[in-house]
């Protein structure tokens, strides 16, 4: 099977700044496909890079075998839905979903027939007659999803969609989202820079930093598996042990990131200094100070929270302590 | 850290004091009244000087002017409208509209360019050199520019000696035997009058349509991009009409002030009159003020006209 997209030695360079720098990709077909990073991570240029709003400065990019390089985005059967969603706002709802169908010459009641549908699936029925700045942000976000998704692409790219909602909202689209992606069967490719939405949403994330991917798999093997301190850090509320700590616990010599939930308070064990604690509702997350480093625990709410500045002994297994490739 | 005594001690500062601080919280308190203040010079200014003269020249245009003593003759009467609508006075009508509209199209056609570079590439210095280089025309004499336009264009000018050290005398020898638009020479041609036009009202096109440019965002040309549209149908489907505020607005300028010129075709161009020369030949040598203000009521009805239609047109419907 041919990957959707492919990734060969892409550079894109900005002058001095390599926003993206020698990236290697494959995102395979009908893949739920998350870049995550923080801003100026590059994972927004190689999203540009796939709809054809940027050109890259080396390497090969391929969209389902074929080659994209020098091919203008209208010229890519890939769709974007983009941050700030880009509805046109002279134009209605309706004429801004059939606008990719009106431009490819498709009849009039045809087009229309076909938005009409898109808004239902979007669940935005009635609403064609309006002007985009007349819906709230997520009916925009909605929109903006009709109008990239009615045109059937091979690829929709997804630029931070979310960015903008509040929470519920955001948590109710990313369900929908979710489960749109596995009726449709398209392949989505999503940059988000909040790891949570990444990790629940995609089926694979690509970690970026500094115009490079850190790590490629699946949500559970980022957050568990963190390969380098940077992963762990940006991907989970994790904490990470330099290589003094990692020995005092009991581990061998290198940086190591062991996850919160996986500390247990005990009578006995590595002793600790709690520095605060901060109520989450279904948990309470416990800042303690070991040996001079900051190390957070996880308390479920049956567990008695002890007093700031109180001695604490802690316990783990050591097989959750995973150990990380940065040899410093 | 210590606070002054002042801040630390009470919740409420005391207040300024004298008169210009119950001045202050008068106006807080009552903000219509600084609107009012501010407002009512220049709304009394345009109300009674601007469209009161208006009015006050609209009503001369129902007078007559009595045609032995030369008086005019304060009654109302539709007599300088008929003999405003006599074939000569209706041929310098069509021939100022026909001018302003191919003026007004000429400019747009060349703003459009400049002001899209302008608005989408320009930054830092080269936008304060675009904003010198459309304004500095501006700050020169009227009079000045229109004069060595009419160098540049003479028989003698430097224009005619790029042709014919082309050796394409010919061609301009040809053009200017071309009736309506031809002439002795283009510094005594309609081709001249339209040129000077389009120099002197660019600016006025320009500005609005960089700023309407200006304000479509980059995404909304990427998003069409993205939906399947070449450059030409963005052009159409999305930057035109988005920038078509602005163009409607610079072409509210060069359409009126051409309307309303009288200078330019008068050192510019062949003998035959505008709107503005009629105008000021009526009011000034000949003394009859009724048919001269009769004359500058047609600008006015045809601006209405034009705004009506542009909007039906659905020009504003960006805004």
């Amino acid at each position: 099977m041919t990957n959707a997209v492919t990734f060969q030695n892409v550079s894109r360079h900005f002058g001095d700044v390599r926003a993206v720098d020698a990236v290697d990709l494959e995102i395979a077909e009908g893949e739920f496909f998350a870049m995550l990073g923080p801003s100026g991570s590059g994972k927004t240029t190689c999203l540009r890079l796939i709809a054809g709003f940027e050109q890259p400065t080396s390497g090969q990019i391929e969209i389902f075998g074929q080659s994209a390089v020098g091919i203008a985005p209208y010229r890519r059967n890939v769709n974007t839905v983009f941050q700030d969603y880009a509805l046109f706002p002279h134009l209605n709802v309706l004429d801004n979903v059939a606008y990719g169908m009106m431009i490819r010459g498709m009849p009039r009641d045809q087009r229309m027939r076909s938005a009409e549908d898109a808004l239902s699936m979007v669940r935005l029925p009635n609403y064609g007659a309006r002007k985009p700045s007349q819906l709230s942000g997520g009916q925009r976000q909605r929109v903006a999803l009709a109008r990239a998704l009615v045109n059937e692409p091979r690829v929709l790219l997804l630029d931070e969609p979310l960015g903008a909602l509040d929470l519920k909202l955001r948590e109710n689209m990313q369900e929908e989202l979710k489960a749109l992606q596995k009726t449709l069967g398209i392949t989505f490719v999503f940059v988000t820079h909040d790891q949570g939405e990444a990790l629940s949403m995609a089926d694979r994330v690509a970690v970026f930093n500094d115009g490079k991917i850190m790590q490629i798999g699946s949500p559970e093997d980022i957050y568990r598996r963190p390969r380098t301190r940077f992963v762990a850090d940006f991907v989970g509320s994790s904490n990470v042990l330099s290589p003094r700590i990692t020995q005092l616990i009991g581990g061998p010599e290198g940086w190591s990131s062991l996850r919160p939930e996986d500390i247990r308070l005990k009578d006995r064990g590595i002793s600790a200094t709690v520095v605060s604690a901060s109520f989450l509702g279904a948990s309470t997350r416990l800042a303690m100070d070991l040996n001079g480093s900051r190390i957070n625990a996880l308390l479920p709410a049956s567990v008695a929270v002890p007093p700031q500045g109180s001695r604490v002994q802690i316990e783990f297994n050591v097989a959750d302590l995973h150990i990380m490739d940065d040899a410093k | 850290m210590r606070l002054a005594p002042a801040i630390t001690q009470s919740a409420i500062l005391p207040g300024r004091g004298g008169p210009f601080g119950a001045l202050s919280d008068a106006f807080w308190r009552k903000p219509k009244l600084l609107l009012f203040i501010m407002l009512a010079p220049p709304v009394l200014w345009l109300g009674v000087v601007y469209i009161g003269s208006l009015l006050a020249l609209l009503v001369q245009s129902f007078f007559s002017i009595d045609e032995f003593s030369g008086m005019v003759n304060r009654e109302f009467t539709l007599k300088t409208y008929s003999e405003l609508l006599i074939p000569a006075n209706i041929d310098i009508i069509v021939r100022t509209v026909v001018m302003a509209t191919i003026v007004t199209l000429a400019s747009a056609v060349v703003a459009f360019p400049i002001a899209y570079y302008a608005a989408r590439y320009a930054k830092g210095r080269w936008k304060v050199l675009f904003y010198l280089g459309i304004m500095l025309p501006l700050w020169s004499s009227y009079l000045v520019k229109i004069y060595a336009w009419k160098l540049i264009l003479a028989k003698e000018g430097i224009l005619n000696w790029m042709f014919e050290t082309l050796h394409l005398s010919w061609l301009l020898d040809a053009y200017l035997a071309l009736p309506l638009v031809g002439g002795t020479s283009l510094s005594i041609s309609s081709t001249g009058t339209f040129l000077v036009f389009v120099y002197v009202w660019l600016p006025f096109m320009i500005l609005p349509t960089q700023a309407a440019l200006e304000r479509v965002p980059g995404t909304l040309l990427e998003a069409s991009a993205d939906l399947g549209a070449n450059p030409r149908q963005t052009f159409r489907h999305v930057l035109l009409p988005l920038a078509l505020p602005g163009i409607i607005a610079g072409s509210i300028f060069t359409f009126s002030l051409t309307l309303g010129d009288y200078i330019i075709p008068q050192i510019i161009g062949s003998s035959r009159l505008f709107i503005g020369q009629a105008v000021y030949a009526h009011q000034g040598t000949a003394g009859n003020i009724p048919l001269a203000a009769a004359f500058t009521v047609v600008p006015v009805v045809i601006m209405c006209i034009y705004l009506w239609l542009a909007k039906r047109a659905g020009a504003f419907d960006a805004l």
